[in-house]
């Protein structure tokens, strides 16, 4: 996992947490294949297991109120490619009698530096759609964590009455758990849904969590599927490391300094074809396999753009001298090397027959140049 | 004082006989770093390069009288690390350690400000002032003392704008890595207030990336309370909305903290923004 990022976990298991912690779920239960099913005992919703909003309207969700409807609609949304994410897993949740939906989440507020409680009796919407005037928003201190205070406040903002404000702010102590204990960066309920029974139940979950804090939840195991399969091949080896559609292969050092060679390259109408970060290394085979990585993207050619601190100029040098011979490089490699131990990296380039700029633009114009005239 | 730190400040180093540790903290005593002791428990009594000496914990180190300390321990011992130092009243704490949950993060920012204790970082590269005290990674061969005072959000994109900025002929009053993290300790408010404080700081650079608002807030800070001239540098520009690209900080959200919004929001604020790292010289002149 690379630092700062964070995972999206699919409803079923984001209301696993929320069962383990108390916050009130639909029954239900998740399936892969339509044998797995459960033989039906009163009415059911199938929903798509996809990390998508509005999962409804694209036809992700359906209704069974007979066993016959409820394999035809495991049977229809198993497999089926919904704007482009194919359906591996449905859950089969009971039907709840609708009175109305409420929104809350509990999210990081990266510029407070604390959690951020949002809550809104206009729920079941996207919450960009509901007017300020209608969102209750709170910081919550991360010292203090969460306390009922806080819980009446927003009740009271919301006009529940006594009953389901029990039930709300009950609900709120147990997220702020979720969030804090289970690491997240944010937890979602879209909607609450107040039952015709006047329960309240988490009738959806949206759950992230901090990737970097994985070293104590083990019991994590997904993978990210927004990312492409070389993207995770790249993660698996610890390399921050993004897919572009262009044609310029890029390895850089720190996200910052990488970043700023693709907007470089794009402001000189180069197109790169991926982000690649070594991050800080001395190692020679961390700088090799990076290659390795690149030359499965498939670019034209290849820019190295180094600004040596942590990563010494002759380790990264040594490694890329060290990729042309074991991957038969043939395609142009422009490198910029700058910092510390410069001149031993662009000698042993130079020996090599690679030549090193000392400025990145220099190295920018003359790669876009190439990728320009390569075949 | 300059900014934060200057030739007297004594610093120790949690963790000074780790790989990182240890090699960093050669580096900061080339630079003229005034490092008293260093921490590394089980290990106390050797000495670090045969003159710093190490003990087991920071409540032994504070006989040395610290006024900061670096942390360079795994991520998953951080907070301990970053408590030992708040609870023993260590001015200055700067995490150069990445991964670290935000969660243990938010408590140490939070208790930090409680007790009036800068912290720095975490995954940032520290703070250098030229001629003075270097506190961090940064390396030691690109600065010249001189007038310009830098703030950023990443380590090496610092270290390209700070060489283009000593190659000009101009040199640094002080560069200080706020972190590239979701939650880090100092913002560049906190930072502009120095920098507008400090006597030899005579302009301000600003690297910033996409992600969050802490750009467009330093912005509106800049119009109301800053006199001095600054330049900003946005990276980002090119990134596809939704794309990670290895900072938690660089994640486009909904149009917010866009690169354009910050150039937008600089602007206004009658701030220069470049177009490309080495054109901050330029236009600080």
């Amino acid at each position: 996992m690379q630092d700062g990022e964070s995972l999206n976990l699919y409803e079923y298991m984001g209301k696993e947490i929320f069962r383990k912690h108390g916050i009130p779920v639909p029954e239900g239960y998740v399936v892969e294949k339509p044998a797995d099913l459960k033989e039906y005992k009163k009415p059911v919703v199938v929903k798509s297991q996809i990390l998508l909003g509005g999962r409804g309207k694209s036809g992700g969700i359906k209704f069974a109120k007979s066993q016959a409807e409820l394999k035809s609609a495991a049977e229809e949304l198993l497999g089926a490619k919904i704007r482009g994410l194919t359906v591996t897993k449905v859950l089969v949740e009971e039907m709840v009698n609708v009175k109305k939906e409420y929104y809350v989440s509990i999210a990081l507020n990266r510029s407070e530096r604390s959690p951020m409680l949002i809550a809104s009796a206009s729920g079941g919407v996207e919450i960009e759609a509901v007017p300020h005037s209608e969102i209750f928003t709170r910081k919550i201190d991360p010292l203090l964590g969460y306390s009922d205070y806080i819980g009446r406040e927003a009740a009271k903002f919301m006009n529940l009455d006594k009953n389901l404000s029990a039930q709300f702010r009950d609900i709120l102590a147990k997220l702020y758990k979720v969030f804090s204990e289970e690491d997240c960066e944010l937890v979602e309920i879209n909607p609450l849904m107040e039952t015709a029974e006047g329960k309240i139940i988490a009738a959806d979950a949206k759950v992230v969590m901090d990737s970097d804090s994985f070293f104590r939840h083990k019991d994590i195991n997904v993978t990210d599927p927004e990312k492409t399969p070389l993207e995770l091949e790249a993660q698996s080896k610890g390399y921050a490391f993004v897919e572009l559609d262009g044609n310029i292969g890029v390895i850089a050092n720190g996200a910052g300094l990488t970043m700023a060679t693709l907007d470089a390259l794009t402001l000189h109408k180069g197109k790169p074809r991926n982000f690649l970060d070594l991050g800080g290394t001395d190692n020679v085979e961390i700088v090799a396999q990076a290659f390795d990585l690149v030359l499965k993207a498939n670019p034209k050619v290849i820019l190295v753009n180094i600004f040596g601190g942590v990563t010494k100029g002759d380790t990264v040098a040594n490694g890329i001298v060290e990729a042309k011979k074991r991957f038969n490089i043939t395609k142009p490699i422009v490198v910029r090397l700058s910092g510390v131990h410069e001149e031993e990296g662009r000698k042993i380039l130079s020996d090599a027959g690679i030549e090193a700029f000392p400025t990145m633009m220099e190295a920018i114009k003359t790669v876009v140049k190439e990728a320009g005239e390569a075949q | 004082m300059t900014v934060l730190v200057d030739k007297n400040t004594r610093v120790i180093v949690q963790g000074i006989t780790g790989h990182q540790g240890s090699f960093h903290a050669g580096e900061m005593l080339k630079f003229g770093t005034n490092i008293v002791a260093g921490t590394s428990p089980g290990k106390g009594g050797s000495k670090f390069q045969e003159k710093v000496p190490v003990v087991d914990s920071v409540a032994e180190a504070m006989a040395y009288e610290p006024d900061a300390t670096m942390i360079s321990v795994a991520a998953p011992f951080v907070k301990d690390a970053a408590f030992e130092a708040i609870d023993s009243g260590i001015k200055l704490v700067y995490i150069l350690t990445e991964k670290v949950p935000f969660h243990d993060s938010m408590e140490i920012v939070h208790e930090a400000k409680l007790r009036g204790i800068t912290v720095m970082g975490p995954n940032g590269p520290g703070i250098t002032v030229p001629g003075e005290c270097k506190i961090g990674i940064m390396p030691n061969q690109i600065f010249r003392q001189g007038d310009v005072a830098v703030a950023s959000r990443s380590g090496t994109l610092t270290y390209e704008i700070v060489d283009h900025i000593t190659r000009s002929g101009l040199g640094e009053s002080a560069v200080i890595g706020l972190g590239g993290d979701p939650v880090v300790g100092l913002t560049y408010i906190d930072v502009l207030k120095l920098f507008e404080a400090d006597e030899r700081t005579k302009r301000i650079v600003l690297v910033g990336e996409i992600g969050g608002n802490n750009e467009e807030l330093a912005a509106k800070y800049i119009k109301e309370h800053v006199k001095k001239p600054v330049v900003a540098y946005i990276t980002g520009r090119s990134a596809p909305p939704g794309k990670r690209m290895g900072h938690a900080g660089a994640i486009i959200e909904k149009g917010v903290g866009t690169a354009e919004s910050k150039i937008k929001a600089f602007e206004e604020a009658g701030v220069k923004v470049a177009e490309f790292p080495d054109d901050v010289p330029g236009l600080l002149k």
